[in-house]
């Protein structure tokens, strides 16, 4: 019996030391991008900056925060993501509601006819030609429309409201003679914070990472979103010109700008993905709990 | 036939009574109606385009019909089995991942501390959170050949610094570790929920007949957690040919195409790009049809092996 005891206890001190080295593995490279971003360029070039931060300095943030497009790109990021939030509640909800009631007729069919978009679509060319064919091809409405709802975000919010608002309150509030816009604003939406809140959430991480719909869809610059100046910035290796310009007036040797570039790319990541990974923790019960509904199986 | 008719009449008042009841209810599904109409279906019957030779100014009607030209064109290509081959890798690759989470999340359930378990969690779930173009910059840093993190480790080991981004043989590789690094945590989360539900009564027996806590995970948390592993796995299936194409975009260039062109790519390439939409949307759809089959024989098989499927 006390060799069973001892080999469990081995294993809790191996699962242990597993766990922790996943996490420490996971961990690692975000701790580097933040202690980089504040550290002196040579030393992280050099590799002599691995773990806590080197002669610090918040000159790369200066940089970022003096760049033109990267504002612009925040700016423009922040109302893709508030206006597409709104409206992805706006179709979402009523529509799910409305496939949560039984009294809904043909309430199979108009569920078919909204999972089978997650089986097959029409792929990006034709996608692109509608798209292209409304005219929404260089404004807002490129970024905000295309992918507004999906089939999962209904799936997951009608099965919210079967599960958490009974029949009985329906009925009684019909028979007392409210309508279903009233019910359905004064009496479901005040039960349904926490799915609005997971609905909302998911959809404005989405809209905040998103990229690639802003590459097809968008050419004019004052319209990008951050990741598209990310992406620039990151990937292309262009630092945009008035950065540089304004950084040290003309006369600035080309090693300093490859230090720049260095500095520049490090903040940059951190003010793009910082609001997100600070919210998150508090938010984490929502998350998880979006990702708990949309699995629950009919 | 009287009776026919009040029968037939009964029925449609029925429905229109329904209807004058509920009208409301139809208002409310208007929009995401529309909505699915207009970007879902529309493209759908777009996709005629991939027999047609599409010209913008004669529009989808008006272009003329050509039939299985341009999937016989692609087929004949010399890039066809370069594009499959790589897309088929690429994806049977990241599979083999897929035990990962599992892995992690039977570990984090065996924790004793809850505050450790917490802490992990939230750290792990953390790169979920960050862009695709975040975390292919941040590759393009740490595997600089010059500056790059990865490099100096390298040479500390007396080698020579390692092209990795431009290399064609290590494209795969840094594509499906960094999207494990990404979604690790986060995958956890399913299996951490299902293994609330294991019934405790069975380890208290498996305890009094001496089952060691690694034997009890292999025969009674994995079998409870199975449907879900195995519902999982067939929407993995179902997302086969499309995962992470745009991180792809982002990572390819000249110098490791030869690994990282994949049909997804490609269609981006040729469609929108170099603007031959039809020749484009004919390949979108042959891949499509694919991820179907693959989805629809896999349900198949997992509903006659296990009695788990998606349908």
């Amino acid at each position: 019996m006390s060799r069973f005891t001892l080999s469990d206890k081995a294993f809790d001190r191996l699962n242990l030391i597993f766990v922790l080295l996943v996490t420490l593995i996971i961990i690692y490279p975000l701790i580097f991008v933040i202690s980089a971003s504040i550290s002196d360029p040579q030393a992280v070039n050099s590799g002599e900056m691995w773990l806590w931060p080197v002669d610090i300095t918040f000159d790369g943030f200066v940089r970022v925060f003096q760049n033109e497009a990267i504002w612009t790109g925040y700016r423009n990021t922040i109302i893709y993501t508030v206006v597409g939030v709104l409206i992805h509640l706006f179709i979402l909800l009523p529509a799910a509601y409305a496939l949560s009631r039984k009294e809904l007729m043909a309430k199979k069919a108009f569920m078919w006819f909204i999972l089978f978009t997650m089986l097959f679509n029409g792929g990006l060319i034709p996608t692109y030609l509608v798209v292209k064919n409304l005219g929404m091809v260089d404004t807002m409405w490129s970024i905000v429309i295309p992918g507004v709802v999906g089939a999962w975000s209904v799936l997951v919010a009608r099965t919210f409201f079967q599960q958490t608002i009974p029949d009985q309150l329906v009925e009684a509030s019909k028979i007392d003679g409210a309508s279903d816009f009233y019910l359905f604003l004064k009496v479901v939406l005040p039960l349904s914070l926490p799915i609005i809140a997971v609905m909302a959430l998911f959809h404005a991480v989405a809209l905040w990472n998103q990229y690639f719909n802003a590459l097809i869809y968008l050419s004019d610059e004052k319209l990008f979103p951050l990741q598209l100046i990310l992406r620039q910035i990151l990937i292309l290796n262009e630092v945009s010109a008035d950065s540089a310009a304004t950084a040290a007036g003309a006369a600035q040797s080309f090693s300093d700008q490859v230090k720049t570039a260095s500095l520049v790319k490090y903040a940059v990541i951190i003010v793009s993905a910082l609001p997100l990974l600070i919210v998150y923790p508090f938010l984490q019960r929502f998350f998880v709990k979006g990702v708990l509904i949309g699995s629950v199986k009919e | 036939m009287a009776v026919v008719k009040s029968v037939k009449r009964k029925g449609n008042s029925k429905i229109a009574k329904s209807f004058k009841q509920n009208w409301q209810l139809y208002i409310f599904l208007l929009p995401a109606i529309t909505y699915f109409f207009v970007f879902h279906y529309i493209p759908m019957y777009g996709i005629q385009i991939a027999f047609k030779d599409y010209y913008a100014n004669l529009g989808m009607f008006g272009s003329p019909l050509v039939g299985f030209e341009h999937f016989e064109r692609f087929f004949d290509s010399y890039y066809f089995w370069r594009l499959l081959k790589n897309t088929l890798i690429l994806n049977a690759y990241n599979l083999l991942l897929f035990p990962l989470p599992i892995i992690f999340a039977l570990s984090l359930n065996e924790l004793r501390n809850g505050a450790f378990k917490k802490w992990s969690q939230t750290l792990t779930y953390a790169p979920h959170f960050i862009s695709v173009v975040v975390v292919v910059g941040m590759l393009v840093a740490f595997l600089d050949p010059n500056t790059g993190l990865i490099n100096h480790v390298v040479r500390l080991f007396g080698m020579e610094p390692i092209h990795f981004l431009t290399s064609p043989e290590w494209f795969r590789h840094i594509f499906v570790w960094s999207g494990q690094w990404q979604s690790l945590g986060w995958g956890t989360i399913i299996y951490l929920a299902a293994l609330a539900g294991v019934n405790p009564e069975l380890h208290e027996a498996a305890k009094v007949d001496g089952a060691t806590r690694f034997q009890r995970i292999i025969h009674i948390n994995i079998p409870t957690i199975l449907p879900t592993i195995i519902i999982l796995f067939i929407l993995n299936i179902g997302n086969f040919m499309q995962i992470g194409f745009e991180k792809v975009l982002l990572m390819q260039n000249n110098l490791n195409s030869e690994t990282s062109d994949i049909i997804q790519t490609f269609v981006y390439e040729t469609g929108l790009l170099e603007g031959q939409y039809s020749f484009a949307a004919a390949i979108g759809l042959f891949e499509s049809l694919i991820n179907i089959v693959l989805l629809v024989t896999v349900n198949q098989i997992a509903r006659k092996v296990s009695n788990n499927s998606l349908w």
